[in-house]
């Protein structure tokens, strides 16, 4: 028999959980071999795709200058360029620091953020309007840029996502501070209700966005030690894996923690983020679906004791169940037409949409370009082009799983699925709030919506999950020749 | 504008934009890794000539034993080649259960370390806890690095290297390990 013989019976497909091992081979079939295939370093395409993804909002923004001025917009060469280069330099950097890494993130992430500053553009050019205009766009260009340079610091700067294991429970603590640090500032009109941002002067952030990077490295280092106990130890029970009660500690003082958000910022976005994601991160850690059925139950009945007490909510809730309510003879008190109109406007859109520039995207005059800017592109763009989008989403959502599931480490692993669904959740919470699915919440769709805090937190997870997907697709080390002396070094 | 125009450039940025989704798709399709499947040559042929396993093993996407030099490389490949001589390490009990790890001349580290041949997910295992080489005579051989905590041959704690028999049970923390032929 070979020394290269695999020679298999039956054996069981490789690595039942977690195997992580690249170079664990699986036997499975009589009559063939199976071996551990690297990944192709992938950046020509990268390089084909980005250029691809430059060229997108170009087009798009000359044919919204053609649409409403008639002519190519003067910015366009220039602000073509800039965006082609900030993506190049990215690119190269991506190439220097992280040559394995996934192909497919780093385009999609700069098509979505141009498509949402060239959106701005357009409806701050329908501006006179919309309540509250300034030039939006160029706000938004000016942190797209900052956006790619903390990618771009991510990429040089951390050497390897492991080190973040190391700052589990530093990261819980930051991640309370950010997610409380709102509820302390005098809440202000404009920002109806929901307490999310940080203003210093002109100067406003929005913490959430970073707490959930900074919260997905806790439940990755937590989940990551403590996963064992909460998967085996627990009874059976009709089919279900009941965990112990001490167990139960942890999820009981998460959603604890996201019904205290929902009571003092009246954010249900937020609250329903963390929530949810840890209940998926712990359902991926311990496949146990008896958590996915507690966080479930949990989280409706805090979001029902939540909605009866609190008058914001209430009203969130009553624009969900009935949202053409506002526009009644007697409205409701309290009432919104926010939901209302983004039908309308995603109705009018109909299949092939409008055009870039030809919808009346002014009648949303509230936050059209940040909550409801799905509104604006379901209605130019229509049905196609909505699916379009969102299909751009899963697809990022997509290459973060399948970073997780090539991932050496799990920490990597319990980390890349963490970031790859909060922004799954994100979308999800935002596009059905939009489409009224689901009671509107104040959160931002990733990188399209106006937003300095979402656009710089968002490029930051993309260039985590980047390095992360570099580490998991790098061609392993070949084992030392077994020739001398002991067999040679062990590494 | 004339409206015709409008609408060309409304369904030509639509169709760009698919475009855009469905190269994407391809770029995935055309990136999947983890394993090949390879249809085996005559093991024959792989057996009487190493320079013929060689190939086979490069064909398959990454050579897992380095063409090794025709002295002492021979002699270890000839070792592996007895009849009776282990072909595979299977983990016998421990989370990674099940997976088991062809046998071809190279050394196997064990450990939690991420680049260990065999990733240790294991509380009571070093990050570079054992590895497992053939001597110069061939004979598979266990050597504890130094781990924490220790490693096991049946009830025996390792202290140097210790040959290895097929079915010997070596048991790093909850993780038992065996040599089969």
């Amino acid at each position: 028999m070979s020394s290269y013989d695999l020679s298999g019976d039956t054996g069981r497909a490789g690595g039942r959980r977690r195997a992580a091992a690249g170079r664990v081979v699986p036997r499975r079939r009589g009559n063939t071999t199976i071996s551990p295939q690297g990944a192709p370093n992938r950046r020509n395409t990268e390089l084909a795709l980005l250029v691809f993804a430059v060229l997108l909002p170009i087009l798009a923004y000359a044919n919204v200058g053609l649409a409403m001025d008639s002519r190519l917009p003067a910015g366009m060469l220039g602000y073509g360029l800039g965006m082609g280069a900030l993506a190049l330099v990215a690119h190269l950097l991506v190439r220097r620091f992280a040559p394995y890494a996934d192909p497919l993130m780093l385009p999609i992430a700069t098509l979505l953020n141009g498509l949402g500053v060239v959106m701005i553009w357009r409806l701050d050019k329908a501006g006179h309007l919309l309540s509250g205009n300034f030039p939006a766009a160029r706000n938004q260009l000016m942190w797209s840029a900052l956006g790619i340079t903390l990618f771009i610091g991510v990429m040089v700067f951390l050497k390897d996502h492991r080190v973040l294991q190391r700052y589990t429970y530093i990261s819980m603590v930051v991640a309370l501070v950010l997610l409380a640090a709102p509820a302390f500032f005098p809440a202000r009109a404009e920002d109806f209700g929901a307490k999310i941002w940080i203003r210093m002067g002109s100067f406003s952030i929005q913490p959430g966005e970073f707490a959930k990077i900074v919260l997905t490295v806790f439940f990755a280092g937590y989940l990551m030690v403590k996963r064992d106990a909460l998967a085996l130890a627990s009874r059976r029970f009709m089919g279900l894996y009941l965990p112990r009660g001490r167990d139960l500690g942890p999820i009981v003082v998460i959603w604890l923690l996201s019904l205290l958000i929902l009571i003092f910022e009246n954010d249900l976005g937020t609250s329903f983020l963390f929530f949810g994601l840890f209940v998926v991160m712990l359902y991926v850690a311990t496949e146990r679906t008896s958590w996915i059925l507690f966080g479930l139950l949990m989280s409706v009945g805090g979001a029902v004791a939540v909605a009866t007490t609190t008058s914001h909510v209430k009203v969130r809730i009553d624009a969900w169940l009935d949202p053409m309510a506002a526009f009644s003879a007697n409205p409701p008190k309290g009432s919104t037409e926010q939901i209302g109109q983004s039908l309308m406007a995603l109705g009018s859109g109909g299949v092939t949409g409008s055009g870039l520039g030809q919808g009346r995207s002014w009648l949303i005059n509230f936050a059209a370009k940040s909550d409801f800017i799905l509104g604006s592109f379901g209605e130019e763009l229509g049905l196609t082009g909505l699916m379009a989008i969102f299909l751009l989403y899963a697809l990022l959502v997509q290459r973060g799983l399948r970073t997780a599931v090539a991932a050496r480490d799990p920490f990597g692993k319990l980390f890349a699925v963490g970031l790859a669904s909060a922004m799954a959740l994100q979308v999800f919470v935002v596009a059905g709030g939009v489409t009224g699915l689901i009671p509107l919440t104040g959160m931002t769709m990733p990188f399209l919506a106006q937003g300095g805090s979402s656009v710089v937190a968002n490029w930051a997870l993309v260039a985590i999950l980047l390095k992360i997907s570099d580490s998991a697709r790098r061609p392993g080390v070949e084992p030392a020749p077994a020739t001398e002396g002991q067999g040679g070094p062990a590494r | 504008m004339s409206e015709l125009t409008l609408t060309v450039m409304r369904l030509g940025f639509l169709a760009v934009l698919w475009l855009f989704v469905i190269v994407a798709i391809q770029v995935i399709r055309s990136d999947l890794f983890g394993t090949k499947v390879n249809p085996r040559t005559s093991r024959r042929g792989a057996a009487t000539a190493s320079g013929g396993g060689a190939a086979t093993t490069a064909a398959a996407g990454r050579p897992a034993a380095p063409a090794a030099p025709a002295g002492s490389g021979g002699q270890t490949q000839g070792g592996g080649r007895r009849r009776g001589a282990p072909t595979q390490l299977v983990v016998v009990q421990g989370s990674l259960a099940g997976t088991t790890v062809a046998l071809q001349g190279q050394t196997i580290t064990l450990g939690r370390a991420h680049d260990s041949t065999i990733v240790l997910d294991d509380d009571y295992a070093s990050s570079r806890h054992a590895r497992i080489y053939p001597d110069q005579t061939g004979q598979w051989t266990v050597e504890d690095l130094g781990s924490t905590n220790g490693t096991y041959l049946d009830r025996q704690r390792l202290t140097a290297p210790t040959p290895l028999q097929p079915g010997m049970p070596i048991r790093i923390g909850r993780t038992v390990i065996e040599l089969r032929k």
